[in-house]
């Protein structure tokens, strides 16, 4: 018998092998967090025992952690990856930021413009995600090849019918597919697969004590970028984070799991999507629409 | 999702959850039959909501001017993109129970139904059916069942919803029933299940119905919980499409894909095409944290696996692997139900690109025989195709492809094609043999009298005519286990207890079949398969003439069994596991085997020197250690029933 996961891992493996053959370039998105973790685990069994055939793209907006960016450098190298770093340097330049623009305006300059970009100056025809589509409502529909335009815009009347495996990455210059080899994976998937292939993920993810500020129901990181409000204190709370992003924009969790067992375990009691973590969705409700029909994930 | 507390709960958990298999299902139904609600009970009774998504939910539910949470409104997502003129083919959504995994493709019910269905039923496993209660059969569940069947889901599931609207009554049901079954039987289906439920008020959906004391079968979850599917890909013709090739240094050049269908073991000859040529598997490899050679002894159906060859083929993206003896046809012309899905219609005139497997090619379209009028399920004249319309048609490649038809390999019947212009899937079709007749699929015309109906295989008499006959629905009873284990004993025991019930039975035993029908088999692997192949071939006919039947043959792998449930049939099989003890039987050993074995004068003996794979859900498991011949017969009698 074949297993859930075995099944998951088959097909994840099957999809990243038609992107490496039916594209001229394609690239694999790295944002560093868990599950770009088993994408790339995953990239690594699908060409084993050559060596990954793609390069990893990381959309840097200069607001991610200190321990995100030592573990991507770290692991990369540790398996033999081709990293390429991009970043929005003239928003970065301006001083763009969360709090003078509001959270959209600034993902709009640093993510989605900088993803734009960067796919456009190496001309990558595919770009590879971890997105999942029990993450969030709006990616319950979303295709396994998600077809963008010229101007890398998800246009819903366009997306191609996906049946049985058979996978269409056709496009005209200039356009691009979008592909999320883990679409069918869940939250506790993702945790479950990292516990039994042992990845590594980034230590953000287990409980410590951190420096931070309650704000509301929120915990808020304090670091360099974080903006500490008129007569808020910070204070050392046992925590961890649920979903890595910018700094300034994701909240942390009351929690005392330091083992992905644990996490698992308070998955299992804690009941909350994981979304509800980042305030970034927070914004308006059908956010994520707007963000993605812009060329975001 | 269940709660846990302790680490050692938490291990257990995750041991118990990684040995868990999945489920695939889509949903069907008219507008306001209660789909919604019924996914939205489905996922809050089996508790697969979180909360801050059920307070937000029930905030909505508030908002709305109901005073209790809006099952509908889990699902929300796709009826406010709806009314937004947004098109959605499916939304796939993910929940779990400690027994199994799901992915459902919910699929609403709109004009493009026909194309969003067909996208969702492609990978399912179980399509359910919804009916209103009140309403009955109605053109919408026709023309969903003849979808779900010309996708080729191997099972249906009915579920009649809103019986709290029509009393509870029972024979609403039953009546609703022998509708849907008369028409099922047109269309070929040959799984259909049928459960009362009441989404509304969650009868028979997670929590047994007490309002339906009548009704003894399982509930909806119980059902998707339980229901067998690994016998659904097709384990016997080895198809190996080749993704790609993995060549990181001189002396290492592997195939990388996905098994289509069927086993390969190291060892075995291979033929690759389209180069004809033939080798064997070297390895077969996987990287393995916990395996540090990263290699397998073999890989079945929907396993991607990368295979290295005794011999420098010439082999590439595209070829296929297959077995020398078991060849798909190689062939540019061919025939195949083509549903379209395009807002422009079928042009005669382009050159489409074909996606078959990993293959691409162009295609041209030289014949459409004729469209199926879907809400009739009768035939109408072909021409070009138009959204949402399905066809038969003939198409011609400019290269050769691999084909099996649809209906032998869900796994390699099928394909896209491809606008050359836009590059737009433009539609699906499903390979036919070009002799067979789509009846089954087609119902042909329903005004046909029945008779005209039936398959040309079956004479007059149909089985089920016999079945009333007899007062008797024959079954097979396949008995499994190791050698002493007890399966002869207690057959022949099992076999006299129904034949003096008057029972029509028969034992079919090694013996009998070896000297004569299979006298030209030996005992290899290969032979030894075959043999297992002809005995159910065998009590598949049994059954069909009314007569039940026992087999008892160690039978030790689960392909041997699975490949005997799929040709006796999921409904007829009844696996029977003589679950004895090697210790024990070897202590038996009455035929002195196993100390043969022991010392190595008998090869590849069960138990010793070959595996044996325990059954994981065998419908009976019988230690006859512990119990005495009367009582594991009273056993098998009970199940008999
Ligand atoms: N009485 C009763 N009403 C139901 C049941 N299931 C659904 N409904 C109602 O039927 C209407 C349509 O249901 P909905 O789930 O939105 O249907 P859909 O269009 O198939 O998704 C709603 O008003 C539901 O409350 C049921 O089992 N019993």
């Amino acid at each position: 018998m074949i297993t859930y996961l075995q099944q998951l891992e088959s097909e994840s493996i099957y999809i990243m092998r038609e992107v490496a053959a039916q594209f001229e370039r394609p690239v694999m998105l790295y944002s560093v967090g868990k599950d770009s973790s088993v994408l790339l685990h995953l990239a690594k069994k699908a060409f084993y025992p050559g060596k990954i055939p793609f390069p990893l793209m990381h959309i840097d907006t200069g607001f991610k952690f200190p321990e995100m960016y030592a573990f991507r450098d770290e692991y990369t190298k540790s398996i033999g990856a081709e990293l390429l770093v991009y970043r929005n340097e003239k928003a970065i330049a301006n001083n763009t930021n969360p709090y003078d623009l509001g959270t959209q305006q600034c993902c709009g300059q640093l993510k989605t413009k900088a993803l734009l970009d960067g796919l456009k100056k190496y001309n990558f025809d595919a770009a590879m995600g971890g997105a999942r589509r029990d993450e969030e409502r709006s990616r319950a529909k979303e295709r396994v090849f998600s077809f963008r335009d010229r101007f890398g815009q998800w246009e819903p009347r366009s997306q191609r019918p996906e049946l049985w495996n058979l996978y269409n990455g056709k496009v005209a210059q200039g356009e691009s597919i979008r592909v999320f080899p883990i679409s069918n994976w869940t939250e506790l998937d993702v945790w479950h697969y990292i516990h039994l292939e042992q990845i590594p993920i980034v230590p953000l993810y287990f409980a410590k004590k951190r420096e931070v500020v309650v704000r509301g129901e929120q915990l808020i990181p304090v670091n360099q970028a974080a903006k500490v409000f008129p007569g808020e204190k910070s204070e050392e709370v046992l925590c961890r984070f649920r979903t890595l992003g910018c700094s300034p924009c994701t909240g942390a969790v009351r929690s005392e799991a330091t083992s992905v067992e644990d996490i698992i375990a308070e998955m299992m009691t804690t009941r909350t999507s994981e979304r509800a973590t980042r305030i970034i969705d927070h914004d308006r409700d059908g956010s994520m629409e707007m963000k993605k029909r812009e060329g975001y994930f | 999702m269940q709660e846990q507390n302790s680490d050692h709960s938490i291990i257990k958990f995750l041991e118990d959850s990684a040995k868990c298999s999945m489920l695939r299902f889509s949903t069907a139904g008219s507008v306001d039959d209660g789909k919604s609600t019924l996914i939205g009970r489905l996922l809050h009774d089996s508790k697969n909501i979180y909360e801050d998504q059920l307070d937000s939910l029930m905030k909505r539910s508030v908002k709305r001017g109901k005073e209790s949470l809006e099952l509908a409104l889990v699902t929300d997502g796709l009826k406010a993109e709806q009314e937004q003129g947004i098109t959605i083919d499916v939304a796939y959504r993910y929940f779990s129970t400690p027994k199994r995994k799901f992915i459902l493709a919910d699929t609403p019910g709109h004009e493009q139904y026909t194309r969003n269905m067909a996208t969702g039923a492609s990978t399912a496993d179980v399509t359910i059916i919804l009916i209103d209660a009140r309403k009955g059969i109605v053109t919408q569940t026709r023309r969903h069942s003849f979808i779900a069947s010309l996708m080729g889901v191997p099972r249906l599931l009915v579920a009649v919803n809103k019986m709290d609207m029509v009393d509870y009554a029972e024979d609403v049901f039953v009546q609703i029933k022998k509708d849907y079954m008369a028409f099922a039987e047109k269309l070929g289906i040959r799984d259909v299940r049928f459960i009362p439920v009441s989404a509304l008020e969650g009868d028979n959906i997670v929590t047994p119905s007490k309002k339906m004391p009548w009704y003894h079968g399982e509930t909806l979850i119980e059902y998707l919980e339980n229901v067998y599917n690994q016998a659904d890909a097709n384990l016997v013709d080895f198809r190996f499409p080749v993704q790609c090739i993995i060549n990181p240094s001189a002396n290492f050049r592997g195939y990388a894909g996905m098994l289509s269908s069927g086993v390969i073991r190291v060892g075995e000859d291979v033929l690759a095409l389209p180069s004809m040529k033939k080798s064997k598997v070297k390895t077969i490899e996987l990287h393995s944290v916990l395996n540090k050679d990263h290699q397998l002894s073999e890989a079945r159906a929907n396993q991607s696996v990368v295979i290295t060859l005794e011999d420098q083929l010439d082999v590439g993206r595209g070829s296929m692997l297959v077995r020398p003896g078991n060849a798909p046809k190689v062939e540019t012309n061919f025939e195949a139900m083509v549903i379209w899905m395009s807002e422009q219609p079928l042009d005669i005139n382009k050159k489409y690109f074909i996606r078959h497997t990993v293959n691409e090619a162009r295609v041209l379209i030289t014949e459409v025989k004729y469209k199926i009028d879907i809400n009739a399920l009768s035939r109408k004249p072909g021409g070009a195709l138009e959204l949402n319309e399905i066809g038969r048609m003939s198409l011609q490649s400019t290269a050769p492809l691999f084909l099996d038809s649809y209906q032998a390999n869900r796994g390699t019947g099928n394909f896209i094609l491809i606008d050359p212009e836009n590059f737009a899937t433009v539609a699906a079709g499903m390979i036919m043999d070009r002799s067979s007749q789509d009846l089954e699929l087609l119902g042909a015309d329903s005004e046909k009298p029945r008779s005209q109906n039936l398959h040309h295989e079956s004479g007059l008499i149909e089985r089920s005519d016999r079945e009333q006959k007899f007062g008797h629905v024959a079954r097979t009873y396949w008995f499994t286990g190791l050698s002493g284990s007890g399966k002869s004993t207690i057959a022949k025991a099992f076999e006299k207890k129904l034949f003096e019930n008057n029972r029509p039975v028969y034992l079919l035993d090694g013996d009998n079949l070896r000297t004569g029908l299979n006298k030209d088999l030996g005992f290899s692997a290969k032979d030894r398969q075959e043999n297992l192949r002809r005995v159910a071939e065998v009590a598949k006919l049994f059954n069909e003439a009314g007569v039940s039947v026992i087999c008892a043959f160690i039978s030790p792998t689960v392909e041997d069994r699975e490949q005997a449930r799929k040709i006796i049939g999921d409904s007829c099989f009844i696996e029977v596991y003589l679950s004895t003890s090697l210790e024990i039987c070897e202590k038996r050993d009455p035929h002195l085997l196993y100390q043969k074995a022991r010392q190595g004068e008998i090869k590849n003996f069960t138990g010793i020197s070959a595996p044996y794979e325990a059954p994981k859900n065998p419908d009976v498991a019988i230690d006859t250690n512990a119990l005495s011949i009367q009582e594991c017969v009273a056993q098998l009698l009970r199940i008999s029933k």
